[in-house]
């Protein structure tokens, strides 16, 4: 009984922080249908319609309160119930509030209209000082998240000298040893931003803010990737009878992430100035070796897929891919999301090949690109992922699971719609961030709108994907009982984890190996932009 | 840890894939000089109409068939609005901001690159096609950042 209440006061922590991300992943749908149909010319918005405040109301919703909201979630909810214990659960609600207080003061500035600085929030545009407080507030709430993640670890190692920590608890730790690297940049840049922003300093070093921005942007997106991966590597093998291909190859895969993610940003900053092409190049190549792990995540599931396969007497390929359980919402909304991560991977290449980004360069190819992988596979193993985790976490059978999954595949077409669609009006030159992209009838731009209404079209999809979402998350606490288990289990390697080398085990020494490589990476062009200090821009308001 | 054979097979396809396009940008960036744009000259943009070559913006015919354009970006025109140039030629585009950052994108062409107040970018592009060209703003940069577009008349 003790055990019981623990566990439904653990709940009430993940709850908290799966349904905020929920609220900001359908409010953040709104928005974003607004805008595809804003950007063509046959639906021109009204003139009181502020495209640039909602577009960062979209991006601050999407790509930083939903992805992260529903990573702590998760973290906490693989954390709580694979390392079992009595525990205090003040971290967890102390987290969950300091990102939630962040979230309101951010969204408030901009639902205002003091900050439209778009999610990047590139100076010298200057937002209200609450609008970068808030952010960092939302940052700070997720280092308590990973405090608590840790503590956890630290727990079951002294607990259990010699064991491995459970491998779910080590994907997600992980993933937070790279987000505590990772975030050291934009807090730098929030040290630089928001006495800029009081007034306490006259002017920014523009080119450094950037630089420390996407020092954190680019492994923002691998903090996104690696809680898919954390739900691809240990939830998804159970939905179709199998196992976690290699323990080792595992932890491997988190740890190259872990060293990978953060000294590759300054391919986000290709075409700029005051950066040597020597850094950029530089930047290439550790880009490509991030690909890697990547590479052994694609073998490690479908080496799953077939073992499971041979182990139920189905042989051949067509009888492996018809034998996985595509009915099942969870493993819909993965795999579909898999499906979309190969696209994303090929434009991924072409992005970060220094001088052919040329050609799609803020682009609406790079929009297309990333809805194919944080909209696409991350957002939509996220979404299936959360039909796994609302019955154990509620203790309510899912509500209408034909509906969820058709939610994954309506998801999947609209993804699939809408980003062709942008990536091809980028090839021929639709630039992204624009609230009109008529040019008032300049010959080069008539020939994007067709795409642009196609776009319009899937966002639409998406749109009624979302609505589908959400009543099946709150359906399942409004309509059904308090009938299911709550219990979760992870899937276990095939090969005992004994057989893992003591060196992936390490979480703290590869972040601070991290740390280390991160510096190196940096201190080149960071050296170069302090030697020219130049120009120290006073903030502005162009909106 | 034992890796299974196929894996090794898959790493090692890999890994020699990454390595070859590695090798392709590099010997483009090498032997033929296929740079992204990286400027290191500096300015002071509060003084851009006064510092030359960007206190007179517009182009200057440096060989047969070559100009130099500069330009200004500032919320939300670029100047000069129209340049126009023979087809054929090769014109080298210096730009700069004179206040936030901008972006400085002529679709269908090499050129595509950054304007960030108090530096200078640049990039060079052969117009073979007569025609005109749009050049557009490509970075947010407020309000009206969708009006902020010029033209190349190529003819
Ligand atoms: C209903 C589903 C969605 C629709 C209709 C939609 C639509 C759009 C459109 C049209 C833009 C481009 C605007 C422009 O560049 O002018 C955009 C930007 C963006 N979207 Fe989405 N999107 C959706 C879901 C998502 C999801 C799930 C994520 C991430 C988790 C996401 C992240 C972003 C980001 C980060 C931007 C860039 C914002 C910027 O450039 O500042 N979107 N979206
Ligand atoms: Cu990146
Ligand atoms: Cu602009």
């Amino acid at each position: 009984m003790q055990a019981m209440t623990q566990v439904r006061a653990e709940n009430r922590v993940v709850i908290a922080h799966v349904y905020t991300a929920t609220a900001a992943i359908a409010l953040g749908a709104v928005f974003g249908v607004f805008q595809g149909f804003a950007r063509t010319s046959a639906f021109a918005a009204p003139a009181w319609f502020d495209y640039y405040r909602v577009l960062t109301m979209h991006g601050v919703l999407m790509a930083l309160v939903f992805t992260t909201f529903f990573i702590t979630g998760l973290a906490l909810f693989v954390t709580y119930r694979a390392i079992p214990r009595e525990r205090k659960l003040g971290m967890g609600w102390f987290g969950w509030g300091l990102m939630l207080v962040g979230t309101a003061m951010a969204a408030a500035t901009i639902l205002r209209g003091d900050a439209t600085v778009l999610y990047t929030f590139y100076a010298p545009l200057k937002a209200s000082p609450w609008f970068y407080l808030g952010a960092t507030l939302l940052v700070l709430g997720t280092w308590v998240v990973a405090f608590e993640v840790f503590e956890n670890v630290n727990y079951f190692r002294k607990a259990n000298p010699g064991a491995a920590v459970p491998l779910v608890v080590f994907c997600a730790a992980a993933t937070f040893v790279m987000w505590v690297v990772a975030t050291l940049g934009v807090v730098a840049e929030m040290g630089l931003l928001i006495p800029w922003a009081f007034g306490w300093t006259p002017g920014i070093n523009v080119m450094l803010t950037r630089m420390l921005f996407w020092y954190f942007g680019h492994p923002l997106v691998y903090f996104w990737i690696m809680g898919a991966y954390v739900i691809w590597y240990n939830i998804i093998p159970l939905r179709y009878g199998g196992n976690v291909f290699s323990d080792g190859l595992t932890r491997l895969t988190f740890i190259m992430l872990i060293l990978l993610s953060t000294p590759v940003g300054i391919h986000h900053e290709f075409m700029e100035p005051g950066i040597s092409p020597a850094w950029k190049m530089l930047h290439t190549i550790t880009t490509y070796g991030v690909a890697i792990p990547s590479f052994i995540t694609a073998f490690a599931i479908f080496a799953s897929f077939e073992l499971a396969a041979i182990k139920a007497g189905r042989r051949g390929f067509i009888a492996t891919v018809k034998g996985l359980p595509w009915n099942d919402p969870t493993f819909s909304g993965a795999a579909l999301g898999m499906l979309l991560f190969i696209l994303g991977g090929f434009g991924g290449l072409v992005n970060a090949s220094y001088s052919m980004d040329t050609v799609v360069h803020n682009t609406i190819w790079i929009v297309g690109h990333f809805h194919v992988t944080v909209g696409g596979p991350v957002a939509l193993t996220f979404l299936g992922a959360a039909y796994w985790m609302i019955p154990r976490l509620t203790g309510r059978a899912l509500w209408k699971p034909e509906l969820a999954l058709f939610q994954t595949r309506l998801w999947f077409f609209g993804m699939l719609i809408m980003s062709l669609s942008m990536h091809y009006a980028g090839l021929l030159g639709a630039p992204r961030r624009t609230a009109d992209v008529g040019y008032l009838g300049a010959s080069g731009a008539n020939a994007w709108q067709p795409f642009m209404l196609l776009a319009a079209a899937g966002g639409f999809f998406l749109f009624c994907s979302i609505l589908a979402f959400v009543a099946v998350a709150v359906g399942t606490l409004l309509q059904n009982a308090k009938t299911e288990p709550m219990e979760a289990a992870f899937a276990t390697p095939a090969q005992p984890a004994s057989a893992t080398p003591g060196a992936l085990q390490h979480l703290y020494r590869w972040g601070a190996l991290a740390l280390v490589l991160a510096v190196a990476a940096y201190a080149g062009p960071l050296g170069e932009l302090l030697r020219h200090p130049g120009y120290l821009a006073p903030g502005m308001r162009t909106w | 840890m034992n890796i299974h054979r196929y894996e090794r097979w898959w790493l090692t396809f890999g890994v020699t894939m990454l390595v070859a396009f590695l090798a392709l940008i590099g010997f483009a960036a090498f032997a033929d000089n296929i740079n992204p744009p990286s400027d290191m000259q500096q300015i002071d943009p509060t003084k851009v109409a006064q510092t030359p070559p960007f206190d007179r913006p517009g182009p200057r015919r440096t060989g047969a068939d070559s100009y130099e354009a500069y330009y200004v970006a500032r919320v939300f025109s670029f100047d000069p609005a129209v340049l126009r140039v023979p087809a054929g030629s090769l014109v080298r585009f210096y730009v700069t901001s004179a206040d936030v950052v901008h972006g400085f994108f002529i679709p269908k062409t090499d050129i595509n690159m950054m304007a960030v107040p108090g530096w200078v970018n640049t990039q060079e592009h052969r117009f073979t096609r007569p025609g005109e060209y749009l050049l557009i703003c490509h970075e947010y940069c407020g309000l009206g950042h969708q009006d902020m577009f010029a033209k190349i008349e190529v003819r």
